[in-house]
């Protein structure tokens, strides 16, 4: 079978990250070992602090790692210099930061085709796939718009669907709900769902529990280190079962 | 369910298998569908405390039909529900209590019964997403009542973090 053969779509080995701060050392990532297979949704929760931030960052490479190793689709990357980890981001990788990070002189839709055509994607092809982001974001209206013109909220989805414009093998996302209400919020889950159907590997850092439900896995960082690792598997076990079972056990 | 049936039946009269409809239309997927016997039990007893009465309805063909009403006493006990405040946040918590005890006794471990926990609420909440995906966007009752057990899920898991910070 070709899956064993496959490498993973991330790897870290031993991973640490400590930060200087006023001349003391504070360590962030703590000697974490995780691998992400294709296709796999990888939740990361903890309290803050946890080093959920920091670990995604150094994954995407937008941080630099302390000591041990990083590996995205079996190429060690923390060896690599900042050019060439951009152009593995460019060509790998799709990022959703906590804040947006939009670019104010450019339209919406030119945010959003960007990363394609960047990596040599037809203007078609980028367009199509602007078009299906943006309209599943609820966001079509918008795509003439400059970044300053959205709400908070939208900028995110804005974020998300430049960060998916490529069909990057792996989407790696810093709270990508933290600014959306709940209607909002369920446009992206609906986005999320539908994407890792289609095979789109994700790893993002979440205090959504909604989101965090839609992972195949959950993480779970305390003070650098992972002290959960394990499937996110549906609680029903009676096949009637509602919202009420919930809300009745209150009070 | 004593005060749902007479609420629906101060709106008008109805026989069980109407409230039973009635119930499944206006909240649909998000609340367990009651039971038949259940609602006639209940209805049983709202009448013994004299809240309903009922009338027999005759029917061609088939027999008479039970059709409730809600009587003065029952508006009376339904004003009174409407007017009290519902009870607010829970102060006992079953795990709360196995987790601050349960390790004293050396049988289990914090640690592993947080994360089983937030296993178990994550797995709840896929529940939920799901649920709300497939139930009618447009009923209104439906949705905000499985967007309420979202954000008490929410809460509980928010909660179970301070206590892994604090405790484990």
């Amino acid at each position: 079978m070709s899956m064993v053969s496959t490498p993973p779509a991330l790897r870290t080995v031993n991973l640490v990250k400590i930060y200087q701060t006023g001349g003391l050392p504070v360590p962030a990532v703590r000697g974490v070992d995780l691998t992400v297979r294709p296709g796999e949704f990888v939740a990361v929760m903890g309290p803050s602090g946890s080093g959920k931030s920091t670990l995604v960052h150094m994954l995407g490479g937008l941080d630099t790692r302390t000591s041990g190793e990083i590996w995205v689709e079996g190429t060690r990357a923390d060896t690599l210099g900042e050019s060439a980890w951009a152009l593995l981001r460019r060509q790998k990788i799709g990022f959703v930061f906590q804040f947006f990070n939009l670019v104010d002189n450019m339209t919406v839709a030119d945010n959003v085709e960007l990363p394609a055509l960047l990596v040599g994607a037809s203007p078609k092809h980028a367009r199509e796939r602007r078009d299906y982001l943006l309209g599943e974001l609820g966001l079509s209206g918008k795509a003439d718009a400059a970044p300053a013109q959205l709400s908070g909220g939208e900028q995110q989805r804005v974020a998300l669907a430049r960060a998916l414009a490529n069909q990057p093998q792996v989407l790696l996302a810093d709270e990508p709900t933290g600014n959306l209400d709940s209607r909002n919020t369920k446009d992206v889950l609906r986005l999320l769902g539908e994407v890792h159907r289609q095979g789109q590997t994700i790893v993002l850092v979440t205090h959504d529990a909604r989101v965090a439900g839609l992972a195949d896995r959950v993480v779970t960082l305390l003070d650098g280190q992972i002290v959960d690792d394990g499937a996110v598997l549906s609680a029903r076990r009676r096949p009637k079962s509602g919202a009420g079972d919930v809300v009745e056990l209150r009070g | 369910m004593r005060l749902q049936l007479l609420a629906l039946l101060a709106k008008e009269p109805a026989h069980g298998y109407e409230l039973k409809q009635a119930l499944e239309q206006i909240f649909g997927d998000a609340y367990p569908s009651p039971n038949i016997g259940q609602i006639y039990v209940t209805l049983g007893r709202l009448e013994k405390d004299g809240l309903v009465r009922s009338v027999d309805v005759e029917q061609s063909n088939r027999p008479n039909k039970k059709v409730y009403f809600c009587t003065a006493e029952g508006r009376e006990a339904l004003l009174e529900w409407v007017d009290e405040p519902t009870e607010g946040p829970r102060v006992r918590d079953e795990f709360f209590m196995k987790l601050v005890l349960a390790p004293m006794t050396g049988i289990a471990d914090r640690m592993a019964l947080i994360n089983r926990q937030r296993r178990h609420y994550l797995g709840i909440m896929r529940d939920l997403v799901e649920l709300a995906q497939r139930t009618d966007q447009d009923n209104r009752p439906a949705q905000l009542l499985i967007e309420g057990a979202m954000l008490h899920l929410q809460a509980d898991l928010d909660w179970l973090e301070r206590c892994q910070e604090d405790l484990a």
